[in-house]
């Protein structure tokens, strides 16, 4: 198989006149062979080879462990474990990684923040959850985030609980809104667990799935900012009908959210399983099967359906663990190729081709930027008073409410949790981001006042040492000879102060685009 | 900032004829630096242009945003009649150089400029909490499933990057800090929030976060961009990246207010002394210079974040305190936009988020205190084409409810935007498609009093 697709590769490379090869990167890429790891790669490379394009080299193990913990965790490598990892000489060893941060803490910590995006936890306006529910639903995902509860169970509380927005976090689901309208109800319901927008469905088409909504209740109780979500069946039962065109039975008294739920969650469906995979694929790799990954319809069809079907069919044969699914993407080769393309073909991008360069999140940035300096951020709330301080060590992938930030994850495109959509965040550059990693005071002191980088400086025995100690904290890598010159050239060009040597190479590697973006 | 890229650059198939379309496009635009990003963001303008604009001479907006809400029968609506416990010991309103008109004691240099802005003593939304009242006054729409962009990100959208707007400082500038507490941009998106200057003006100073740097000298900036350039072996192996291409826009930009002439827009030094000493030695004070520089440069929408008037206890010692300074600053912006020509086309709009309970608080722990009030407050508008010297609306005799002309902020801001050339009913981009419209309309059940042609 291995060598009958590398020659199918030479083949491709021809026919698609690549036109001037890159040069091969040892830094980036890796020689090893492009034999599929499995079901993924067969049916990814399969419709890369039916369309002529060329996937881009493996990617070196250097640029895989800084992938991996950013892709899986939301969190760099540090220092320690860049080289372990570099050291290490077991084949299995990626395998054997990925194994390890799925169970790490920071693991919750960060899909616990990307579900806080889409289902909108932000005590503030406009969605007006308040700090204790906002706090108690965070804390609910992230412990079934942590405790791996299986999907499905994970989507059934959420549809279907009633009690206390404090005491029965997943009530929140129906708090978390702008609208406690039915219809509305039913559009954050099908864009979050069927990956629709029911905007722009027919109008019966919406009636009929909002009136599976339509006899909640909500009360306030004596306690501040305390309300019950809760089965009313005082308000009237409207005729439902599922998504699918088929009319709802609903006996009396029964919670018409049940009957949804139930219907929803099953194998069959054609959403459900669908939308959560392509969702997982969309975070990993940074573009959906299906694309925009929260637009599912007939007219917007997955580019490697196979692909999808077989994913879906992972999921429900793991009883919903979606570490399954994660653990099939990681390990994929296709998830281990290059971002360094080797293709001009236009469907390259769309069809898996090579990974997809994605500046690191507004949290992940700043994370990374305390983690590498040793410092700390503030982040506070100014609604309502008394104002909400965070304490300092706080990573900002933890935050559990929207409204509480920093302008810096402003600046830097953080989500504001007003629609539930994926494309609410916003990674593309803006000079005013460059001005502020380049030029402001805020990183100016990180670097300056880094004890963590100052103690590198000391402990090490020749410049060397620090070179080393520098790029992999920053980059998770060693330096190349080449980049070794030119910092040899700016410490003997005489200009600059021995002590601003390593702060200027800090500050340059902080604000290389290999630090800020996935690659 | 909302110095970004069209996102065609953004998420486009690499290595398609796009994609060497757009490379080319980029290194045109690289070669013509801020004019390519014009151009650049044209290209998205053009996606959302709306009708044709009704005529406006106003071409910038100094937004002064009197954060907390004050009080309007301390500011521009005195109620000395109302006795003691409306109007403390603020009980003797002075007369403006427009007869009729009179205003706080505490703001004689605003007296002797009162024909030069208009006071709306009808303002009311309604709604008493911070952050859906600064929503309200500031979108104009009440809080419903969407959120709508603030007056700045709309006008930074139809007067920006693409729509004759050139300059290299961002065109929607907030000093110092953002306002918090409401989206600016809405559903527009990050790239029509303001740039927060941060630092403060009234230090010797003027450190302008990521632009002017403390203490970073040029030749070190020379040096470090230099190593940049030369350690960047991602850049070297992935020549022609969509995504790097943009990234490396932009950073150029940066640097071009980093290490260019445009930053020294933020250069106080450079005005006379006894000016700044007019405007007042001051953060508020030195902010409105700052502004007038900013709209002389031709930058369409500033704001000034004027924090501090939510006076729950003790309202008058902080009126004795920051009245003086409002007076200074805003009094010299009025005259020095006039002396320069420029009040003709810079509209001025004061406004809190709500005004103050008309009755004081004196009870413990309140102290003379007084409370959120969106049933009736005060705005100013002026410059831009709206006429000065007039009164529009009423309240009633304690300032506790609307006497005449209710105006609410849709009519404000639409009218506003009149005066800019903007069509009140453009559309705006959606995320969604959905067809949304610069300001409400009558099918929205937004209640409306109507534009303010009193003063148009």
């Amino acid at each position: 198989m291995g060598t009958c697709l590398a020659s199918v590769v030479v083949f491709t490379a021809a026919l698609a006149g690549a036109g001037p090869v890159k040069t091969f990167s040892p830094t980036f890429e890796s020689q090893a062979d492009l034999a599929p790891q499995g079901k993924v790669d067969k049916l990814v490379f399969g419709s890369m080879r039916r369309l002529s394009i060329r996937p881009a080299n493996l990617c070196s193990d250097a640029v895989f462990v800084r992938r991996v913990y950013l892709d899986t965790i939301g969190t760099l490598p540090t220092a320690d474990e860049a080289r372990r990892f570099l050291g290490d000489q077991s084949p299995k060893k990626r395998q054997a990684l990925v194994d390890r941060l799925l169970e790490r803490r920071e693991f919750a910590d960060y899909w616990a923040m990307k579900w806080s995006d889409l289902l909108r936890i932000k005590a503030e306006f406009p969605i007006n959850l308040w700090p204790n529910a906002a706090q108690a639903y965070h804390r609910w995902i992230h412990t079934a985030i942590r405790e791996n509860q299986p999907y499905d169970r994970f989507v059934r509380e959420l549809l279907t609980e009633s009690g206390s927005n404090f005491r029965v976090p997943p009530v929140n689901f129906y708090r978390a809104l702008q609208s406690h309208e039915p219809q509305a109800i039913a559009q954050a319901v099908a864009l979050a667990w069927m990956g629709t927008r029911a905007e722009k469905w027919p109008k019966e088409r919406l009636a009929g799935m909002a009136a599976f909504f339509a006899q909640i209740g909500y009360k306030a109780t004596g306690e501040w900012k305390e309300e019950i979500v809760f089965f009313d069946p005082g308000k009237p039962a409207l005729p439902a009908v599922f998504p699918d065109g088929t009319a709802a039975q609903v006996p009396p008294d029964t919670d018409p959210r049940e009957v949804f739920a139930d219907w929803l969650i099953a194998p069959q469906n054609p959403w459900f399983a669908r939308n959560i995979v392509n969702r997982v694929w969309y975070w990993l790799l940074g573009r959906g099967i299906v694309h925009e990954p929260d637009d599912l319809r007939a007219d917007n069809p997955p580019q490697i359906p196979e692909l999808l079907a077989y994913l879906e069919r992972e999921l429900v044969a793991s009883h919903y663990d979606l570490k399954h699914v994660y653990r099939l993407i990681l390990n994929s080769k296709t998830y281990q190729l290059s971002s360094i393309p080797r293709t001009k073909n236009a469907k390259a991008l769309a069809h898996f081709a090579y990974y997809p360069l994605r500046r690191l999140e507004a949290e992940v940035l700043i994370d990374a930027l305390c983690q590498v300096t040793g410092t700390t951020e503030k982040y506070s709330s100014a609604i309502p008073e008394p104002f909400t301080f965070i304490p300092d060590e706080q990573r900002s992938i933890t935050l559990a409410d929207g409204s509480v930030g920093s302008s810096f994850l402003e600046l830097f495109g953080r989500p504001p949790r007003d629609t539930g959509l994926e494309s609410e965040r916003n990674n593309r550059p803006a000079a005013a981001q460059s001005l502020h990693l380049l030029n402001s005071s805020h990183v100016e002191r990180k670097i300056e006042q880094s004890a963590k980088l100052r103690e590198l400086v000391q402990a090490a025995d020749k410049p060397r040492d620090v070179v080393d100690g520098l790029y992999l904290t920053i980059l998770s890598r060693f330096p190349t000879d080449d980049e070794l010159k030119v910092v040899r050239g700016y410490a003997q060009s005489g200009s600059v102060e021995r002590r601003e040597v390593m702060i200027d190479l800090a500050w340059a590697l902080m604000n290389s685009a290999e630090f800020l973006y996935r690659h | 900032m909302n110095i970004e890229h069209p996102s065609r650059l953004e998420s486009h198939d690499r290595g398609t004829g796009e994609g060497l379309l757009s490379r080319r496009e980029a290194l045109r635009r690289g070669l013509c630096g801020a004019a390519g990003l014009l151009l650049a963001d044209r290209l998205d303008a053009k996606t959302v242009s709306p009708a044709p604009a009704p005529k406006g001479k106003a071409k910038s907006v100094i937004q002064i945003w009197m954060w907390g809400g004050p009080s309007h029968l301390d500011t521009f609506d005195p109620k000395p009649e109302a006795g003691r416990d409306y109007c403390g010991p603020l009980d003797k309103p002075i007369a403006t150089n427009v007869p009729g008109i009179r205003i706080c004691e505490l703001l004689p240099l605003l007296a002797k400029q009162a024909d030069k802005y208009s006071i709306i003593r009808s303002m009311t939304h309604g709604s008493n909490a911070h952050e859906t009242a600064s929503y309200m006054v500031q979108t104009g729409r009440m809080p419903d499933r969407q959120v709508y962009p603030g007056v700045g990100a709309v006008v930074s959208l139809f007067k920006g990057y693409g729509a004759g707007y050139h300059g290299l400082i961002p065109p929607y500038i907030v000093l110092t800090e953002p306002q918090g507490r409401f989206s600016e941009a809405g559903f527009l998106g990050s790239r029509y929030k303001p740039f927060a200057t941060g630092g403060d003006p009234g230090q010797k100073r003027f450190t302008v976060e990521g632009i002017v740097s403390a203490d970073i000298s040029d030749q070190r900036q020379h040096g470090r961009r230099e190593l940049l350039q030369r350690l960047n072996t991602l850049e070297s192996a992935m020549q022609g990246d969509a995504q790097l291409t943009a990234f490396e826009q932009a950073e150029k930009e940066a640097y071009n207010l980093i290490l260019g002439d445009a930053g020294k827009v933020f250069d106080l030094s450079k005005e006379k002394d006894d000016l700044r000493e007019r405007y007042g030695r001051n953060t508020f004070g030195q902010s409105c210079l700052v502004a007038r520089r900013l709209v002389e440069r031709g930058v369409p929408y500033v704001t000034i974040n004027f924090k501090g008037w939510d006076t729950h206890k003790d309202n008058f010692r902080t009126m004795q305190q920051k009245l003086p300074q409002m007076d200074k600053g805003m009094a010299t912006l009025f005259q020095d936009l006039a002396e320069r020509k420029l009040l003709d086309t810079t509209i001025i709009w004061w406004s809190g988020e709500f005004g103050r309970t008309p009755r004081v608080q004196w009870e413990a722990p309140w102290n003379g205190g007084r409370g959120h009030y969106g049933n009736v407050f005060c705005a100013v508008l002026a410059g831009g084409g709206f006429k000065g010297g007039h009164v529009v609306g009423a309240s009633d005799a304690k300032g506790e409810e609307v006497k005449e002309r209710p105006v609410y902020p849709c009519d404000l801001i639409a009218s506003m935007y009149e005066m800019l050339g903007i069509d009140p009913a453009a559309r705006l981009p959606h995320p969604l498609g959905l067809e949304v419209h610069a300001t409400p309309s009558a099918a929205d059940g937004v209640k409306m009093g109507g534009r303010l042609r009193e003063i148009m």
